[in-house]
């Protein structure tokens, strides 16, 4: 190979990459769903980031003259609370707002640790000589074949009601999605070419397990991503709304739903909002995801 | 087959101990002392607990423990509840119906109604129905399910008046439950309305319950037959002048048929965790309130098996399910 066709190749090589961005861009910006999506979920994340400084009122400031008032548009309502003010007296809108941060950290914290732990131990798991990937693989059976939502409780009860434990419980609950995703595509891409020929250059195995094989396993595992941050979210409200997730008078909308149980019949606001802002960030998150399968991984895209 | 079946049931025997070492270790590692909760406020003399502690065998050594623990679950005895001083098992098992009940009913709610919309939103792919469809699905997958639940117990209970709140069947109906399941003991009692009362009971939960499953299956439903419409064999059909209900409805639905199957096996484990949020919301006495409960009264016999139960029941479904697709698919034998 003469220099000037290095130089040309590598030319190449620098224009390739943001030539898959841009591609990546335009399969994504293809599904309109996942763009509102993504619109969505900046706005999710405008408010966990700066939610106490947008919100009108404190999030635990109780206005004890003004308990249970209605939305502005229904008769009673105040030009004060827009959505209302719960049992307590404090205003709705701005115990959401305050909420978005809640459920956002949860979310990073727990698709963080699930998929740094999962690629860990998938990576080694799809390395290891035959008896190690055994034991591995059975260990993640053993955590599968409990429903998440069950094994995360008892976790819970195990290390105290918390945020902290609810998010550790469902990220431990979590974790083997990713160290079997990763493990299937560590095995099919050591048998390429280029694994063996990284190999026979004398790539150890390190270099081989983290430069070599796990760039090109991305793909579904950051679809992976995508779709259990929305499961951290519907899961930490669940348990938070069981009384083993944030505790009271942390204005996470899984908390906030199992204190306005009681108002049900009489208040139908305190009850729907904080489902309702569930809802639209988790839609909002598993639009993205689809949409990131999409654009990501031709092999799974939906026909 | 045979080596097939055989490799399935060998993998099954240690995840089976995991299991139960797992559901074991809880017992131990929940904070407070098993016996200090179960004396209460009243307090224990050192006697008494040493008494107690040795009755438990929480005096012997953990690994004694645990093999005393597994031989017990073998033969059916999980302990008994500290609350109840009922056995474990005779309690699971009394509760059980009822999740089985409510279970069923959401399943079969899903699958009629996700099977159906999953078809004709293939057929009709990209059209409006289609694309509303699988929005709607999109929404259902999403759905945090205890809100739908308040959410429906607000229209459905509280504006129309329509549904009960809670529980499985009115007061005013008693008889002996033969069966465990509502529907056919109401029915097997004669009494006049206790059927229509069970069924009232029955019908928020089987939606709340359902809907996710409802998602899943209309999701599954619509890409599984759109790959198989895209076979050469439907051309065929299609070129032989077939009738293009025969086709859909026949040819394609058939094959399309396996991955949903798979679907619905596999959701045992989300109907059961969708259960116990279910289940605490409208008071339906089955094993996932069972599980919440006994979790906030530190009933630890209750929930170290109550969990190993579970997690059992859903090792079993997958296991058929796997071999069941393994029956259907020659393929995957061969792996």
């Amino acid at each position: 190979m003469t220099s000037t066709d290095t130089i040309s190749a590598e030319a190449e090589m620098v224009h390739e990459r943001p030539g898959r961005l841009r591609e990546f861009w335009f399969y994504f910006r293809e599904n309109r769903g996942a763009v509102i999506g993504l619109w969505i979920f900046a706005a999710f994340a405008f408010l966990a980031i700066f939610g106490p400084w947008i919100a009108p009122h404190s999030a635990t400031e109780q206005f004890r003259a003004d308990t249970l008032l209605p939305p502005v548009w229904q008769e009673g309502g105040s030009w004060k609370y827009l959505l209302g003010t719960d049992p307590l007296g404090r205003d709705m809108l701005s115990r959401l707002i305050v909420g978005a941060r809640f459920s956002f950290f949860v979310g990073i914290v727990v698709v963080t640790v699930a998929a740094t732990g999962g690629i860990l131990i998938g990576l080694v798991a799809g390395f290891a000589p035959k008896w190690l990937d055994s034991i591995i693989m059975r260990i993640m059976d053993i955590i599968l074949a409990f429903p998440s939502l069950l094994l995360a409780l008892v976790l819970v009860a195990v290390l105290g009601p918390s945020l902290t434990n609810a998010m550790i419980a469902i990220a431990i609950v979590l974790q083997p999605h990713y160290v079997r995703l990763t493990r299937a595509s560590v095995l099919s891409e050591r048998q390429r070419d280029y694994v063996t020929s990284a190999r026979v250059a004398g790539a150890g195995y390190f270099r081989l397990m983290f430069v070599t094989v796990l760039p090109n396993c991305l793909a579904p595992i950051i679809v992976q991503a995508a779709l259990s941050f929305s499961t951290a979210i519907l899961d930490a409200a669940a348990l938070g709304f069981l009384g083993m997730g944030a505790q009271p008078p942390t204005p996470e909308w899984g908390t906030m739903l199992a204190e306005a149980r009681e108002f049900i019949l009489r208040a139908w606001w305190v009850v729907t909002f904080p489902g309702l802002a569930i809802l639209v960030t988790v839609l909002a998150i598993n639009l993205m995801g689809d949409g990131l399968r999409d654009a990501l991984d031709p092999k799974l895209k939906r026909s | 087959m045979l080596n097939y079946v055989l490799s399935r049931l060998l993998t099954f025997i240690p995840t089976f101990i995991g299991v139960t070492l797992i559901s074991f270790s809880f017992i131990r590692a929940l904070p407070g002392d098993p016996i200090v909760v179960m004396a209460g406020e009243r307090g224990l003399t050192d006697e008494r607990y040493a008494e107690l502690s040795a009755q438990f065998g929480f005096d012997r050594p953990i690994y004694v423990q645990f093999w005393e623990y597994l031989t017990g679950v073998l033969q059916g005895d999980l302990g008994t509840s500290f609350v109840t001083k009922r056995p474990v098992w005779d309690e699971f098992f009394a509760l059980f119906p009822a999740t089985l009940e409510l279970s069923v009913c959401a399943m079969i709610f899903a699958v009629v109604l996700g099977l159906p919309a999953g078809v004709i939103a293939a057929v009709n792919r990209g059209k409006l129905f289609d694309r509303a469809l699988m929005s709607t699905a999109l929404v259902g997958y999403s759905m945090p399910i205890f809100w739908w639940a308040l959410l429906l117990i607000i229209v459905f209970s509280g504006n129309l008046g329509w549904t009960p709140v809670s529980g499985r069947i009115s007061l005013m109906y008693y008889f002996p439950d033969a069966t465990g399941f509502m529907l056919i003991d109401s029915l097997a009692s004669g009494q006049k309305g206790a059927f229509a009362s069970a069924v009232q009971h029955l019908l928020l939960p089987t939606i709340v319950l359902g809907t996710i499953p409802l998602a899943v299956i209309a999701r599954q439903t619509r890409s599984a037959m759109l790959e198989v419409l895209g076979e050469d064999y439907i051309r065929t059909a299609r070129a032989k002048g077939m009738s293009p209900g025969r086709i859909n409805g026949v040819h394609a639905l058939r094959n399309a048929m396996i991955p949903v199957i798979t679907v619905i096996g596999l959701s045992v484990g989300t109907l059961l965790a969708g259960a116990i949020l279910t289940e605490t919301i409208f008071s339906w006495p089955g094993i996932g309130k069972w599980m919440v409960d006994s979790i906030f009264r530190r009933d630890y016999p209750v929930v170290q098996g109550g969990l190993l139960l579970i997690a059992v029941m859903v090792m079993v479904v997958n296991l058929t399910v796997d071999m069941l697709y393994g029956v259907i698919n020659p393929k995957i034998r061969k792996r």
